[in-house]
């Protein structure tokens, strides 16, 4: 069973649902001044599957993620303030300004990289997973990928692989209805994601990606599975965003209202609020709080990262190898 | 102690005392114990030409058997040493590298560079490169050169039973991904080795023949084809100095330059395709640093632009010779 959720928990799960959602609106706001350089995609309206499945994880645990993957960074512990450092391409970022959006990493908390390359990220997790287990760790490691990856190929065999090597692996297939511009009711040829699951002799679910609580409890059954030697999982989370594919997407491909809809009737942090808020657990108060306190981390991280050095040409060549 | 043993041999014995020593050396990739899963026992190949053949019994659980699914276990390869393993995955055949190359060069090669320097990917891919045994256009390629592009991959072609044993050491005691090349025309050449273990560092080439007439660069198998060529050409007046750069990336320079500056003539064998080859590099080199000790122009023998072919009849023109070396040798000391 999944680790019942303490009032701890729960305003730990609220704050990091909310650092997701306020770092990622403000970048959508200041990419829109043409300050931000390269290729920003954005997370907001997921966040309750970065958090959902990482309220489950610990520092030694590891997770794989994707282009979109500032909501996955803040969840596993990543600073949010080195990261807005290195969006801006300074040298106080978290990869001292070389990686930018699309390659985030910090291993000290287990977090192996935001990914450019669609799929990218199942084989690695493979190793780590594979790591674990020759060590006898009980550490698992998660793949987050989304529907466009769940049709390379590097996902079908990093599956198969964790079944055939019974690695504690999630597969966790964010499907937010859309690769880039194509629908996945086009692209994916089943159902569910989650459908594929058994053709790799795993167990696979699908659930609502909207619902904190969905993803918590799904996601943790399938790590306490992995940890405890089951073997690997298959995790779809249905669910949205609420920008486009990068910043600059006009989004023509979309419904009139789409999102508005969602955003209205569907939002996680709204959901999340509204049931720990009626349930009683937590108040208003609290989550105002927890609130601007955030508004205020995500604000000092944009004035600091604006003023911060940018890498110099001294920076250039350094760290391509760790011997020469 | 040294005694004479294989080039295949050699590697069986770096992998075996490397994985005594460290509990973080693992062993991977297709067959590399062979039989998992199968009626017969479990090392029944070691590898499709045996060259692991023995490790699955000595280091219970750190030969690993995988699927054809190259980038998926050379991934997992590359995953397991940002967490400290220091796996060695074999690719069998280099021409695989197209179904998993984007593990390699867009994963391994960046993580270090794109993370500002706060990781490691201590991994090797072995793999059998290299024209000669009719294996045709997709199990014969020479492909260091497309390693050697890439920052952040460190290329090592080891030419005979000494180097490949302490190269291959260093390599998987290096913190850097290296892809490790291995001729399979070599795996049956002996030489003496020592059993103790060493390591030879990476960036230095071996002068494998001192002379002052013209300067030979060749790569891995073309190693043995120069020392044919020069001991003929020595019978004709013409001496020889033969540089083995043993990796290709890093790329020993300075050795290269000295003995460009002493001869004023150089010759590149390269058994790869000619465009953007390490002949074309290693030529474009001597062109910069060090044209005014040239005396005649620079010779590239490699490969045609063209796939290996199949019939032995065409393989063996396809692959550059010892009579192709001779002639260039004569050639330069000729001009003018």
């Amino acid at each position: 069973m999944t680790k019942p959720l303490t009032r701890e928990d729960l305003l730990k799960a609220y704050r990091t649902m909310r650092t997701i959602r306020e770092f990622e609106e403000r970048l959508h706001t200041d990419f829109a001044t043409g300050e931000i350089p390269g290729f920003v995609h954005l997370y907001a309206g997921e966040e309750a599957s970065a958090t959902g499945v990482c309220m489950n994880l610990t520092a030694e645990d590891h997770i794989a993620s994707t282009h979109r993957g500032h909501g996955h960074c803040i969840a596993k512990g990543v600073d949010p303030v080195g990261m807005m450092a290195e969006i801006w391409g300074r040298k106080t970022g978290t990869c001292k300004g070389k990686g930018g959006s699309m390659h985030i990493a910090d291993l000290s908390v287990g977090m192996l990289g935001a990914n450019g390359i669609v799929g990218g990220g199942g084989p690695l997790v493979c190793g780590t997973a594979l790591a674990a287990k020759l060590r006898g760790q009980p550490h698992v490691s998660v793949c987050f990928f989304g529907d466009g990856a769940s049709n390379q190929g590097t996902i079908f065999e990093a599956m198969n692989l964790a079944s055939v090597w019974n690695l504690p692996v999630i597969f966790l297939a964010e499907n937010n209805g859309y690769a880039e511009a194509t629908s996945s009711k086009f692209s994916v040829a089943c159902d569910n994601i989650a459908d594929r699951a058994s053709a790799f002799g795993m167990p696979g679910i699908t659930v609502d990606g909207f619902d904190f609580f969905a993803v918590y409890e799904a996601a943790g059954a399938a790590i306490e599975r992995a940890r405890k030697g089951g073997g690997p999982s298959l995790v779809e989370v249905k669910l949205s965003r609420y920008y486009g594919h990068f910043e600059g997407d006009q989004q023509t491909y979309r419904a009139p209202g789409e999102v508005q809809n969602i955003r209205d009737t569907k939002d996680c942090l709204l959901q999340f609020a509204r049931r720990v808020t009626t349930g009683g657990q937590l108040t208003q108060v609290e989550l105002d709080s927890i609130d601007a306190e955030v508004k205020a981390l995500i604000d000092g991280s944009v004035v600091k990262a604006k003023s911060d050095p940018k890498p110099s040409e001294a920076d250039l060549l350094t760290d391509v190898y760790v011997s020469y | 102690m040294a005694r004479k043993i294989t080039y295949q041999q050699a590697i069986n014995e770096a992998l075996d005392q490397e994985m005594s020593r460290d509990q973080n050396v693992i062993v991977m990739g297709e067959d590399v114990a062979g039989g998992a899963g199968s009626p017969g026992e479990q090392d029944a190949w070691g590898g499709v030409l045996g060259v692991t053949r023995g490790l699955y019994h000595k280091h219970p659980g750190r030969v690993i058997d995988t699927p054809i699914s190259e980038s998926g276990y050379v991934g997992a390869a590359i995953g397991a040493a940002c967490c400290g393993m220091r796996p060695v995955a074999e690719l069998m055949f280099v021409d695989f590298l197209g179904v998993c190359f984007d593990q390699i060069f867009n994963q391994a090669a960046k993580f270090r560079y794109m993370f500002g320097g706060k990781s490691e990917t201590p991994v090797v891919i072995r793999a059998m490169y290299g024209a000669g045994f009719r294996a045709a256009a997709q199990h014969s390629q020479c492909l260091y050169n497309i390693f050697t592009h890439i920052p952040g991959l460190k290329v090592v072609v080891p030419s005979n039973p000494y180097d490949v044993k302490g190269l291959l050491i260093q390599s998987i005691r290096d913190n850097d991904p290296v892809i490790f090349l291995e001729h399979k025309a070599l795996y049956t050449m002996e030489g003496e080795v020592p059993e103790e273990s060493y390591a030879i560092p990476f960036g230095e080439a071996a002068v494998v023949r001192e002379g002052h007439d013209v300067t030979i660069v060749a790569i891995g198998r073309m190693v043995q084809k120069a020392q044919e060529a020069a001991a003929e050409l020595q019978k004709q007046g013409i001496h020889c100095e033969i540089i083995d750069p043993r990796t290709t990336s890093p790329l020993d320079t300075d050795t290269i330059l000295e003995s460009v500056e002493k001869t004023g003539r150089l010759i590149v064998v390269d058994e790869s395709h000619p465009r953007c080859s390490m002949a074309s590099d290693i030529a474009g080199l001597a062109a910069e640093r060090a044209f005014s000790s040239l005396r005649a122009p620079v010779r590239q023998i490699t490969g045609p632009h063209a796939p290996v072919p199949f019939s032995d009849a065409l393989e063996e023109l396809y692959i550059p010779s010892a009579a192709h070396i001779v002639a260039a040798a004569k050639s330069l000391k000729e001009y003018r």
